[in-house]
């Protein structure tokens, strides 16, 4: 299923232009362009590799050639040039397609098991060993 | 007792595996919603649908005219099976925007020619800036925009004909 997913997203982009052509590519000036400050792109490269693509959606933006994705990764380095932290720009796109556009979970009512369980798990299992180990060297 | 302790464990991960076997056989919604409704329409100030023609912007929604903003593209297929649709809402008096998604005025010349017009005014967003300051995933979609220029109503994917009386109703409902 996995693979006819793949194999769909890799032709979704192939299908022949009805009238305009503008699907193909997305012309958004940062597409593909990177940022001029090495410091601000990789900010908004390590961004990109956490946001989901909207219309691909197994894929980040960074790693999709849908012109979707392109106008996303446009948003982010313009943003990000623009001195915006790239968790104010991934708040901008949350507050418009919730938690599902971001790869990384927020912590909130629905998500803190997330952290919370292995935490508790390493608590339970520390416990055990340390009362068996407790228990041999009597 | 101490047994159903140790048999605890197990139970939990065969629930787990349970809840994920389940989960999977589940049909996936395919559809991202936007998380806009409710909220004004993002600032925008974009070119027409010619060279020539005004441009457009969040501003003129305010006007106390409830719309709706259809967004689309001369390239999308499913916006060609929406076009009459869109016709009968016109006719019923519905003005709608169009935002023209990664497209050029020759083309949309050509489309509206061929499937008709519907549309008070476009717009044309070369790099999809509305589209995701909407919060919206692909085309087309078609918002519910109240005259106060808050957004009321998501639809997403072409509007069929058993849509059309919903649609209305939710664009009645935001005047």
């Amino acid at each position: 299923m996995i693979l006819a997913a793949a194999l769909l997203a890799l032709a979704a982009p192939a299908t022949p232009p009805a009238i305009g052509a503008g699907q193909t590519v997305s012309s958004a000036p940062l597409a593909d362009t990177q940022l001029a400050d090495p410091v601000a792109e990789a900010k908004a490269q390590a961004l990109m590799e956490e946001l989901r693509c909207l219309t691909c959606q197994s894929q980040s933006i960074a790693d999709s050639n849908a012109p979707m994705a392109g106008d996303m990764r446009h948003q982010v380095r313009s943003r990000i040039a623009a001195g915006e932290e790239p968790e104010q720009v991934r708040a901008w796109l949350v507050e418009r397609y919730g938690d599902y556009v971001t790869f990384r979970p927020g912590f909130d009512w629905a998500t803190w098991p997330l952290y919370a369980l292995p935490l508790l798990f390493i608590l339970v299992a520390g416990v055990l060993l340390f009362r068996r180990i407790g228990r041999g060297g009597e | 007792m101490k047994r159903l302790w140790l048999i605890l464990p197990l139970a939990l991960f065969g629930l787990f595996i349970g809840l994920a076997a389940y989960q999977m056989t589940q049909p996936k919604d395919e559809f991202v919603r936007s998380t806009m409704i409710g909220k004004p329409l993002p600032a925008f100030d974009l070119p027409g649908e010619t060279e020539d023609a005004p441009r457009l912007t969040s501003q003129m929604f305010a006007d106390g005219t409830p719309r709706l903003l259809n967004v689309w593209a001369t390239w999308c297929l499913p916006c060609i099976a929406e076009a009459p649709q869109l016709d009968a809402l016109a006719k019923r008096g519905v003005p709608i925007v169009g935002v023209a998604i990664r497209d050029e005025p020759e083309a949309i010349a050509q489309f509206l020619d061929r499937y008709g017009n519907p549309y008070s005014a476009i717009a044309r967003d070369d790099i999809a800036e509305l589209q995701l300051a909407l919060g919206s995933s692909g085309v087309p979609e078609t918002f519910v925009i109240d005259g106060k220029g808050v957004i009321r109503y998501q639809h997403i994917g072409d509007i069929r004909a058993d849509n059309i009386d919903e649609i209305y109703a939710e664009w009645e409902k935001a005047r």
